[in-house]
């Protein structure tokens, strides 16, 4: 199961690295939103996984007697996401207005900001 | 001490953003309720770090869970003095743009956003918990995204796309970091994290986990080489909402460093060698693109970036010396820094351009204004006795005594360039002799505003340069304050014990 998650993880991060190197404005969203998945997967990779054994006190005893699985790592990449879909719909948004203004996709010509005066 | 009271200005600011979203038209009431929160926001400051400068920290668990479990707020002397002065210079935006902004602006909600931009803040100064810090971050670029969008004009949204797209990486840095020092220790709290990093042994991966807070405050401060989003989006949007920019957003990542690298990641040799050459570039390269350009805002974004190296001067070497100079420079720069952009904002209305070479004659046309506009000019620069001054003393004592010779060689230089900038700036805008410029059919200029609405161009200046003026005149408190937080950062253990002192057996 690590082994598998280590994979995915890995082609994720790649996948979304390469995106995010493309011309296209609307490929390097795609490609921070991939990027931020491979980042979700790897909190939930370093929480450790422990297969069959939910954090649930069982009737009768107080504190846990053997190992359990954390979910912590999953409240946090829970709100990860949560955040994560906020800002991507505002990104989605952006470029839509910004190809209706400037009418096109290539991040190669937005440098008017960057000219001198 | 445990005092719940201390998450006050966040909530303070909560009220703020929602009791405005009631007045969403309205933008008179909009107007006087935003001052008013922020004059409160202010008198809250100036009580809590009274408190907490007589009573020592003070910290609140958040649904009493005790920490490490909970989320833990924590008002040390950092904290609450970054919450005051950051408060300072939200009220002076406010009233600054109260006179400047556009009423569409504001019919779309400038107000409210730019509370929760505020409010966000105050939670990254408050909080003791690291994944929270993120989620407070986020609430910050969010509002930010917002703010610099709003108006919606070519080269806002230009400026937004490179903006946006480069916080998204940082963030996701920032959470990678997160996980990795989740798998590594087991906890979030940052003071149950600084006992249990110092435990670890595998230095090569603490360092990596290092490296990955470097790149992820890196990207939100500006340093070297990841600061070019900074210059290509920060004149675009209302001068207004570069001042709050300019001012305090670059100055978050500052704070997160000290924190993690006080509490987390401290004194590495590594990391020490990587940041002073970071340090050292941040600022040449910030001097020379500030030399390099003759738009007014731009040359103003390019000091940010340098000034951002100086305080990485403390970052780096970590000492108590250097870290006194950082602390007091982060005071100084949010002060100076938002009052630099309201300037050019002023310039603007006056004469309808930013660009210096076309520029000219403005200390024979408004004298008075030109001296108020000369205090955050010449602060900057730090002549004596102004507030930049006495910072650097510290920088080049520190860094001279820990034998960093680069260090000592580029804050010298660095301010010798700024100098040089500011100079260029005064002797363009103010005393060349200025041609009339041509103005636009439509556009309305400073002279011909009402009285309230030049006073409220005028009011935060003065403020502001009130300040720094006691920042510079009056040193010798700032620097007693500087001192005794830069001893709390060099040795935290106060700090976790105080939090980590309810903890279950």
């Amino acid at each position: 199961m690590e082994l598998l998650l280590i994979f995915i993880i890995g082609l994720l991060h790649a996948s979304g690295i390469y995106m995010l190197l493309r011309r296209s404005m609307f490929k390097m969203i795609i490609g921070l939103i991939l990027l931020g998945n491979g980042v979700n997967m790897l909190i939930f990779l370093l929480g450790k996984l422990t297969k069959g054994h939910p954090p649930v006190i069982e009737d009768g005893a107080k504190i846990f007697t053997e190992i359990y699985a954390d979910p912590l790592p999953q409240a946090l990449i829970l709100t990860a996401i949560v955040i994560g879909f906020g800002l991507q719909s505002f990104a989605i948004i952006l470029i839509k207005r910004v190809y209706q203004v400037l009418k096109t996709d290539d991040l190669d010509e937005l440098n008017s900001t960057d000219e001198e005066i | 001490m445990s005092n719940p009271y201390i998450v006050l200005p966040i909530i303070l600011q909560l009220v703020a953003a929602v009791v405005l979203m009631f007045f969403w038209t309205k933008t008179k009431a909009q107007k006087t309720i935003s001052i008013l929160f922020s004059t409160a926001a202010v008198a809250v400051g100036v009580y809590m770090l009274h408190s907490v400068w007589h009573h020592g920290i003070q910290i609140t668990h958040s649904g009493n869970w005790k920490a490490p479990f909970g989320i833990t707020f924590v008002a040390d002397l950092l904290a609450m003095t970054l919450i005051l002065i950051s408060s300072i210079a939200a009220l002076g935006v406010s009233i600054f743009s109260a006179g400047s902004m556009r009423e569409e602006r504001l019919k779309f909600g400038y107000y409210p956003v730019f509370h929760f931009l505020v409010m966000g803040l105050q939670g990254a100064f408050l909080t003791g918990d690291i994944f929270n810090l993120y989620v407070w971050f986020e609430v910050i670029i969010i509002s930010s995204f917002v703010l610099m969008t709003l108006g919606g004009k070519k080269a806002q949204l230009e400026g937004t796309i490179k903006y946006v797209s480069l916080n998204l990486l940082a963030s996701s840095f920032f959470l990678t970091g997160i996980g990795f020092l989740y798998g590594l220790t087991g906890t979030l709290n940052m003071a149950d994290l600084a006992v249990k990093m110092k435990l670890i042994e595998n230095s090569g991966l603490v360092n990596v986990t290092g490296s990955l807070f470097l790149v992820a405050f890196g990207i939100k401060s500006a340093i070297f080489p990841m600061y070019f989003w900074l210059p290509a989006s920060y004149h675009t949007p209302p001068p207004a909402v570069t001042a709050i920019f300019g001012g305090l957003l670059t100055k978050v990542g500052i704070y997160a460093m000290l924190r993690t690298f006080s509490l987390i990641f401290g004194g590495d040799e590594f990391m020490t060698f990587i940041t002073s050459i970071i340090a050292a570039l941040t600022i040449l390269a910030g001097a020379f693109g500030a030399m390099s350009r003759k738009h007014m805002s731009k040359i103003f974004g390019f000091l940010i970036i340098s000034h951002i190296g100086f305080m990485m001067v403390g970052i780096s070497i970590f000492s108590e010396a250097v870290l006194v100079g950082t602390v007091f420079y982060l005071i100084h720069d949010i002060i100076v820094k938002t009052n630099l952009f309201m300037v050019s904002g002023l310039v603007m209305k006056i004469n309808g351009s930013q660009d210096i070479k076309a520029l000219g004659g403005l200390y024979q046309s408004h004298p008075l204004l030109s001296l108020l506009m000369a205090v955050p000019l010449f602060s900057l620069v730090g002549i004596p006795p102004l507030s930049g001054f006495w910072a650097k003393i510290f920088f080049i004592q520190g860094a001279l005594s820990a034998q960093n010779y680069l260090l000592v060689g580029s804050v010298v230089i660095g301010s010798f360039l700024t100098l040089w900038v500011i100079a260029r700036v005064w002797s363009e805008v103010f005393w060349k002799k200025g041609e009339n410029l041509p103005k636009q059919a439509n556009g309305v200029y400073f002279d011909a505003l009402s009285n309230l609405q030049q006073w409220a161009y005028i009011v935060p200046m003065l403020l502001l340069s009130i300040i720094s003026l006691y920042i510079g005149l009056g040193a010798g408190r700032i620097i007693t304050l500087s001192q005794k937080i830069a001893s709390e950062l060099v040795d935290p253990s106060l700090y976790i014990q105080l939090v980590l002192q309810n903890q279950l057996p």
